[in-house]
């Protein structure tokens, strides 16, 4: 969580400028100032298991994120929590079954398909990968490529779902910040493990 | 870029700092969550009336919030939708035991965050219905997009809506009249210049210097087309056409005609507008029976203009015409 805030407080301006291009010009500012608040609150209290920290950030993005980012990051994040309640040390199942609560949570929230040039694209093939591998480490790398693959293939997309909707056609030739700022997670993720 | 501001991370705080010592006698500001809330809310036995948004379209939502118009306003950051807890938290405040109506702007993140507020709000034991506006007939293709944005109508609801409340109209009353208004509204708006948001400091888009966009949405999303800038005449007709093919608008029809300016445009230009729009109405065998011209919908310092036509009916005239006391309209007191 610390390092995903660090990533979105480096890459602050190059999500910006990703989401002025097809959206409102605000994902960075808000997942920069939302993982702040975050840490506020995981620095503010004793976290009694993954699923605490989890639920924690969660609520945090929730009230201080507003946007789409807000309810949807913080959906991915409460349903992960919810999954890994009151476990302390979580195996490569556990986060397997957790992330992929997540992305039905953020599918539910935002009716997202696949292919709707968001979140998702990236998500997906992150879950479907974990799912996949025989180790954790393993798992996290091979979940970030495929994260990053997924970001790639929004840039061709039309996107059908949120603000880059409204583009139609004119959404082509440009990647999409949620799939962006989804990898991002999936690479901090991988460092902290190897930290 | 040069802003009136001291920091672009204050923005919202500061401005709501000058609302509470503006108008300190008719509402009062939070600031943890934003809230604007009417002084004497809750309002024992009135429905309540509740919006928000992204801040940077004042007026909207918070100079509407007073006698006959909204309860609460939830300014969000910067064209950023507010959060579930600041909806919640809104709900509570006016709630005087007749219900709440969350008047929401179909837009992903407004949704799904009044969504979150719904539940919560209901989580209490509040009565809330949700009304969404999407009246910008620019969205052409609903059905592959987020759908139509809630734009112009969303203004007109919110007075006249107020105006059923204040008169003491029930829940389920209160939010049938809010969908006839916005079923019978339909809106597009043009851009000349594009918007600066204070985070990124960088215009939202490119626009030639002779071109201008038509079907722009509030946050500078762009629209159907682009084209060489013509004469207001010209511009006027390339917005009233698909409002009226769209309801459509026939003739015989009794519309409010709004027109709306995007926060950079002056209001000589806005009243040629309504010249040319007086006109093409006339030519359609519309009747202006309302009007309503000025900025109350912007987009920051963007210059442009939105129409909105509304066909009305007797109630939608009577709460129109009914008292308002807000900082942003204010008639009949």
């Amino acid at each position: 969580m610390r390092l995903f805030a660090a990533e979105m407080g480096e890459h602050r301006q190059e999500l910006v400028r990703l989401d002025t291009a097809i959206g409102d010009a605000d994902h960075g500012t808000n997942m920069d100032r939302g993982m702040r608040k975050a840490l506020e609150k995981l620095d503010g209290a004793e976290q009694a298991d993954a699923g605490a920290v989890l639920k924690t950030v969660a609520m945090a993005l929730i009230s201080s994120v507003g946007g789409a980012a807000g309810p949807l990051y913080g959906t991915l994040f409460l349903q992960m929590g919810g999954s890994l309640a009151g476990q302390a040390e979580v195996d490569l199942a556990g986060w397997a079954a957790a992330w992929r609560k997540g992305l039905e949570g953020v599918q539910a929230r935002g009716k997202a398909q696949l292919e709707d040039k968001t979140m998702v694209d990236a998500l997906t093939p992150a879950v479907e990968a974990l799912e996949q591998a025989s180790d954790l480490d393993e798992g996290l790398r091979a979940a970030a490529k495929a994260a990053h693959d997924g970001m790639q293939a929004t840039i061709p997309l039309v996107a059908r779902k949120g603000r880059a909707s409204y583009l139609g056609e004119r959404s082509k030739d440009h990647q999409d910040p949620g799939a962006t700022s989804t990898y991002y997670l999936f690479q901090s993720a991988v460092d902290a493990l190897a930290d | 870029m040069k802003k009136l501001i001291n920091a672009p991370d204050a923005v919202v705080h500061d401005a709501l700092r000058g609302v509470e010592a503006a108008h300190g006698d008719r509402v009062r500001v939070s600031y943890e969550p934003y809230l604007i809330v009417r002084n004497d809310a809750p309002v024992q036995g009135k429905v309540g009336l509740i919006s928000g948004g992204g801040s940077g379209h004042e007026p909207m939502h918070g100079g509407f919030v007073g006698m006959g118009m909204l309860d609460a306003a939830c300014p969000g950051e910067v064209f950023t939708s507010p959060t579930p807890d600041q909806m919640a938290e809104a709900t509570k405040a006016v709630n005087g035991g007749a219900g709440v109506l969350h008047i929401v702007k179909n837009y992903t993140g407004d949704v799904m965050n009044f969504d979150m507020a719904a539940d919560l709000g209901k989580a209490e034991g509040i009565e809330v219905e949700s009304v969404v506006t999407n009246d910008d007939v620019a969205v052409e293709d609903s059905l592959y997009t987020a759908g139509r944005r809630g734009v112009g109508v969303t203004v007109l609801l919110e007075k006249i809506c107020g105006g059923a409340a204040e008169d003491g109209r029930s829940l389920q009353e209160v939010a049938e009249l809010a969908r006839r208004v916005n079923a019978n509204g339909r809106s597009m708006g043009m851009a000349l210049t594009p918007c600066i948001t204070p985070g990124s400091g960088e215009p939202s888009f490119e626009l030639a210097d002779d071109e201008v966009e038509i079907g722009i949405g509030i946050h500078g999303e762009p629209g159907r087309f682009r084209e060489k800038a013509g004469t207001a005449a010209q511009v006027s007709e390339r917005l009233m056409t698909p409002i009226v093919e769209d309801l459509p608008f026939s003739s015989g029809d009794r519309v409010l005609a709004f027109i709306n300016g995007m926060g950079g445009t002056p209001l000589i230009e806005l009243y040629i507008v309504y010249a040319e729009v007086a006109k093409l109405a006339a030519d359609a065998g519309l009747t202006i029976e309302r009007n309503l011209i000025g900025n109350y919908i912007t987009s920051l310092e963007m210059q442009g203009c939105s129409i909105t036509l509304l066909k009305l009916d007797d109630e939608m005239v009577r709460y129109w015409d009914a008292p308002v006391n807000t900082p942003g309209l204010r008639w009949g007191v």
